[in-house]
């Protein structure tokens, strides 16, 4: 059997940025980018590589005469909602780079083995993606009661739509950290700088600890989870050593840990210094590569 | 409204009036490490209430929902405290900052239930799009509606006023020039007043918030007045970020000699900073070395008291880190970053390398 098809909808820079990808994977075919403006960059772009590329929109998609098996769906909330009854008519699985949240939240270092057969997953945030793997690993150890992240990104890499609906951002990675990574209650902050040359994105994630807690295994654990999420985007890195702060009567007799995180981007489509859109991509394509695998009937 | 400022003392009885607002009780909250309590707040406003204040801002220093490990918890809930705020203004109205990534318009829902009437949204100021979204909620609650460009000395003042442009399109009916690093000198801020004031016309007013960091507060002040700006923020004491923000007290006596109509009483107002703030202040704002630096450098305010916490910790002295801060370009919610500048400090000074030059790539 032969690599899994796939097709791409939304060709705007994440889509575009996820074929890239996409292309080099031995598990994935992607074989059609779907858009609905004639004029887009990114299906002429997709053309020029060999992509069957439409701007027919989902009905052409679901008119061929082979369908995909995965889609990887990189336009809006708005338009995933829409489309998602769509696909799951069309037994289609879908990995979902919105906000929409149809599905579970997934981040393939953490818990996407529960979800492997479910219809729709969808990526959460890019601030997500870059922290949600941090909490896991110090509530993998350590019980969290609270954690917060704050993601910098590039000015120049927050599209129309996040700048649109910032709350949108917050809500959905505070939810993640929670549901995903672990913590009782979860906090996210997102801050935008202009700075040029453009600054690559950077992400602090705090975690609550009991005031009885082992350092040495929290700072291995989330050495362990950044190396584990190096494989797929590899300029993933720790700024410091994970720094631990003792109990301390304004945090209600809790310790803390911050961790100092730069994501920088892999430079396909994109500039290296939207680590956040990078990670985005990478970890869809990730998701679909395991998906892949097990499609294949390769235990991954 | 324009022209020298000294031939204008104590003449003209029919120059505009204007509109202090005081933040104490806010930009004040970085000064406090946000340890403000239920007692300070209702004393601080029945006192500003009774001098006549017309707007008086609560809430945690980095606003709504700004109580976290990144910039500090909150003593008590803001939701409480805007509420003991609004039981003791009588003619006074109780204003909330909102900064769109930190806190959401749920939280604008919140304080508006527990008696906000003007909410001020700020981004820092070349990201006014991101407020779209707030000041649209805001207007639909009914409530007074303010933008405020923070850091505006990183903005050419064309720049700034299409920046202006979009929060007043969005719904603000004010937008302040907000020199969060006491950056700006003097013509700074005359050309950016007078950039906003040109840009939103009728449509809205333009406002000014000042920081002593290189004493120019009161200065700055003074002359976004004479080019236009119809709102001004002061703090009791001057009790706000870094060096503190321009005392309202001063303020007060300040346009009260020029003539200009504020609504304040000047000797209710020194009384409320004498006898009811400076009895709690447990460290008064200082023009210091750490202080002056950040105007020096351009640096967020707020950042002061995260950079003298991170430079005992480290052992790395507080000016170094802000002005390296300065050097990164970060901006207004970055307080993460001082940990991590402290640390790559500490790692040169064992090293002799600079950390960026170990970072190939890195610009």
């Amino acid at each position: 059997m032969g690599k899994v098809r796939a097709a791409i909808v939304g060709p705007g820079n994440i889509g575009t940025d996820l074929l890239v990808k996409l292309r080099r994977s031995e598990w994935v075919e992607p074989r059609w980018m779907v858009g609905v403006d004639p004029d887009s960059d990114g299906l002429r772009r997709a053309a020029a590589l060999g992509v069957e590329a439409s701007a027919g929109g989902l009905d052409w998609l679901l008119g061929q005469d082979e369908l995909p098996e995965l889609v990887f769906e990189a336009t809006s909330a708005q338009a995933h909602a829409a489309n998602a009854p769509r696909y799951r008519r069309a037994g289609i699985q879908v990995v979902d780079l919105t906000p929409a949240a149809v599905g579970p939240f997934v981040v393939p270092v953490v818990n996407l083995d529960e979800y492997q057969d479910q219809p729709n997953l969808n990526m959460i945030t890019c601030g997500g993606q870059a922290t949600i793997p941090v909490v896991a690993a110090v509530s993998r150890v350590a019980e969290v009661k609270y954690a917060e992240i704050v993601a910098s990104i590039a000015s120049r890499s927050a599209g129309p739509g996040t700048r649109a609906n910032i709350d949108e951002f917050t809500a959905t990675t505070a939810r993640g950290i929670e549901v995903v990574g672990g913590a009782r209650w979860g906090k996210a902050v997102i801050i935008l700088n202009p700075a040029e040359p453009p600054v690559i994105m950077r992400d602090t994630v705090y975690c609550s600890l009991p005031a009885e807690h082992d350092r040495e295994a929290i700072a291995k654990s989330v050495l362990a989870m950044v190396e584990a999420v190096r494989e797929y985007v590899p300029g993933y890195m720790l700024r410091a050593e994970p720094q631990f702060d003792d109990p301390d009567p304004r945090w209600n007799g809790d310790a803390r840990v911050a961790v100092f995180l730069e994501v920088r981007g892999n430079g396909d489509h994109l500039p290296t210094y939207a680590g956040n859109l990078d990670i985005m991509t990478a970890a869809a394509a990730r998701v679909g590569d395991m998906l892949a695998k097990r499609k294949r009937g390769t235990v991954g | 409204m324009s022209g020298d400022v000294t031939g204008d003392v104590g003449s003209g009885p029919s120059r505009p009036s204007l509109r202090i607002t005081d933040s104490t009780l806010r930009d004040g909250s970085h000064a406090m490490a946000h340890q403000f309590t239920e007692e300070q707040v209702r004393s601080t406003v029945h006192a500003l209430d009774a001098a006549g204040v017309e707007l008086v801002e609560v809430t945690h220093g980095d606003g709504l929902g700004g109580s976290s490990f990144n910039y500090g918890f909150s003593r008590q809930d803001e939701l409480l405290l805007i509420s003991a705020a609004r039981e003791e203004a009588h003619s006074a109205r109780i204003a909330c900052l909102l900064l769109p990534g930190v806190g959401t318009v749920e939280d604008m829902r919140g304080a508006a239930d527990a008696g906000m009437s003007v909410v001020r949204i700020a981004t820092h100021c070349t990201e006014a799009d991101i407020s779209v979204q707030h000041f649209g909620v805001a207007r639909d609650l009914g409530l007074e509606t303010v933008g405020f460009l923070m850091l505006s000395h990183r903005a050419s003042p064309s720049t700034l006023a299409k920046q202006a442009r979009i929060m007043v399109d969005a719904g603000a009916q004010c937008v302040y020039v907000v020199d969060s690093a006491g950056a700006l000198m003097l013509s700074d801020t005359q050309e950016r007043v007078q950039a906003l004031v040109a840009e939103v016309g009728r449509d809205a007013e333009v406002g000014f918030h000042g920081h002593q960091n290189m004493s120019l507060g009161v200065a700055n002040s003074v002359l976004a007045y004479e080019a236009g700006a119809r709102q001004l923020d002061g703090a009791l004491c001057a009790l706000g970020a870094g060096a503190g923000n321009s005392p309202t007290e001063v303020l007060a006596a300040v346009f009260d000699r020029l003539g200009v109509p504020t609504g304040v009483d000047v000797q209710r107002t020194l009384a409320a900073a004498e006898e009811v703030v400076r009895p709690y202040i447990p460290r008064m704002p200082v023009m210091d070395r750490p202080s002056i630096v950040q105007g020096y450098a351009g640096v967020y305010s707020s950042f002061l008291l995260h950079a003298e916490r991170a430079a005992e910790r480290y052992g790395v002295p507080a000016h170094k880190i802000l002005t390296r801060v300065g050097e990164e370009g970060y901006v207004g919610g970055q307080e993460d970053m001082i940990v991590s500048v402290a640390l790559e400090l500490l790692e040169e000074q064992e090293t002799g390398v600079r950390g960026d030059a170990r970072r190939p790539g890195q610009t």
